[in-house]
């Protein structure tokens, strides 16, 4: 398993071909009180840097981007009731979909960890 | 919010108060400001509805009004001011008693809103030719220099902006406030008066922006620091950023300036006919008159009114969407209401659509979401009014 980074604070879990999209702790930090969540629908097909999901604070929408190219296979429907998941546990329960990637090499352009902590300081 | 360099922007009195709390500080109306502490907007702003929240409001512009030549008689000196400012709002300035706060507006000549602000007459004795006229933060600078202009050199113009101006807003301020300044709970909702605390004068008035009961309170430079602290030691009270101020105040139905309310927007179209004082729709002798009576005897092309969101929330600049589809209007602020647990907004439409109950929808990121019109306020105001 890798974690890799996009500067936009979007966290790609990468297990084989699959991998597990959220946003970051810093980036939840952020945002604040999460409220409404926009998830993109299973089967729909990301380009890498695409407009995936919206996560929508208090004050304000922010758009989530595909950190890599491929197709969506599954959404956490938890966060249609609960929102504030990703608050709680952003790169855990909180979680917000899940892609097959289309072209895995992509995952070595991302941010690793110390590359990413130096930029989310 | 406005788009200030970050070295450009003013910093309030309060400044290293709010950053050692842990306060999260953005540019807003020219001055760095807390949106939040770190509990969040959801738990400040459900701690004002529950406790008392304190806020920092001393970026806004409350200013002395004070006659130049007075007569001694202050009933008189009252109506001479009162006619000086007269001419550019809506309100019955005259009519005001020792005391007594009245929200207005500000119009242009087409009677479009330059802003809406607060009208005080103070109580005392000593303060006959006095108004005490609290403005908004964006617009402070044009407000003053249209009231100077007016009042051509009859009475002087005292910004109080550089000391502290504190809210102080929910169920359990009224018993706050009294602990610490005792007397304080003899207001009554939108009053005034002058208290005596430590070694300084506070101008408090029962006033705010949440529709919470609650205190504002004008306090000198080098005691703003001292009062803030105090209140915060209560243990009923917490900070509050410029998060929940914006989600109370939308709760409580009432428009924010730059939004809701600008040079475009008349008091009618705003559903602001209570701002426009009997005396003063009879003579027809504010600015933009001829306009605003028409609108008021019902040719009126759009009305504000409030929105029950489904779905995410829909906010300043989306469309309004009638039953067929088109765009009637547009949202002028909107957001997520912690109390209620769902997505609110204002915006203005037709009249004819204007009525609760009717179904509407709004368009979020080219998506249509159904939306209701609702009566305002979204959550009941709990203002307290004084027993005649």
């Amino acid at each position: 398993m890798t974690i890799r980074f996009t500067k936009d604070h979007e966290y790609l879990r990468v297990e084989g071909n699959s991998a597990v999209v959220g946003i970051t702790n810093f980036a939840q930090e952020q945002l604040g009180d999460i409220v409404f969540v926009e998830l993109p629908a299973v089967g729909k097909v990301l380009k890498q840097g695409d407009e995936a999901a919206v996560v929508e604070s208090v004050k304000a929408a922010s758009e989530i981007y595909a950190p890599a190219s491929g197709t969506v296979t599954e959404v956490n429907a938890a966060l249609s009731g609960d929102p504030a998941l990703i608050n709680a546990d952003s790169e855990g329960a909180g979680w917000m979909f899940k892609l097959t990637l289309s072209a895995p090499a992509e995952v070595d352009g991302l941010l690793d960890e110390a590359a990413y902590a130096e930029i989310s300081k | 919010m406005t788009d200030t360099p970050a070295e450009d922007l003013k910093t309030v009195v309060l400044d290293a108060r709010h950053r050692a709390a842990g306060g999260r500080m953005v540019p807003f109306s020219g001055y760095s400001l807390p949106v939040q502490y770190p509990t969040g907007i959801i738990a400040e702003h459900k701690w004002t509805r529950e406790h008392a929240g304190l806020f920092d409001v001393s970026h806004m512009g409350p200013s002395l009004l004070l006659l130049k030549e007075k007569s001694g008689d202050a009933q008189k000196d009252h109506e001479t001011i009162a006619a000086l400012v007269e001419p550019l709002v809506t309100g019955d300035i005259r009519g005001l008693k020792p005391g007594q706060m009245r929200y207005t507006l500000l119009l242009n000549d087409d009677g479009g809103t330059l802003d809406d602000l607060m009208i005080e007459r103070p109580e005392s004795t000593g303060w006959g030719g006095a108004l005490y006229i609290i403005v908004n933060a964006g617009t402070k600078e044009a407000d003053w220099a249209r009231i100077e202009a007016a009042v051509a050199g009859r009475a002087t113009l005292h910004r109080a902006d550089d000391g502290g101006l504190l809210a102080l807003q929910g169920p359990e301020a009224a018993a706050v406030a009294e602990d610490l300044i005792p007397g304080v709970t003899a207001l009554g909702f939108m009053t005034g008066g002058s208290f005596k605390w430590g070694g300084t004068d506070l101008i408090v008035t029962r006033s705010g922006y949440t529709g919470e009961d609650g205190f504002e309170i004008l306090v000198d430079a080098k005691y703003t620091a001292q009062l803030w602290d105090a209140l915060l030691a209560d243990p009923r009270v917490k900070p509050i950023g410029l998060g929940a101020r914006d989600s109370l105040r939308l709760e409580a139905g009432l428009p924010l300036y730059g939004h809701d309310l600008d040079e475009t927007v008349s008091p009618t179209e705003a559903g602001l006919n209570f701002a426009i004082s009997k005396r003063r729709r009879e003579a027809a002798d504010f600015p933009g008159a001829a306009r605003i009576l028409r609108e008021f005897a019902g040719d009126l092309s759009r009305l504000r009114v409030g929105l029950l969101v489904d779905g995410a929330p829909a906010r300043d600049g989306a469309d309004i969407l009638g039953p067929d589809g088109t765009a009637i209007g547009k949202i002028t602020s909107g957001g997520f209401s912690p109390s209620l647990g769902r997505a609110i907004a204002l915006g203005f439409v037709p009249k004819a659509f204007a009525t609760p109950g009717t179904r509407l929808a709004v368009s979020v990121r080219g998506r249509s979401q159904t939306a209701e019109v609702a009566p305002l306020p979204f959550v009941p105001h709990r203002y307290y009014r004084k027993p005649a």
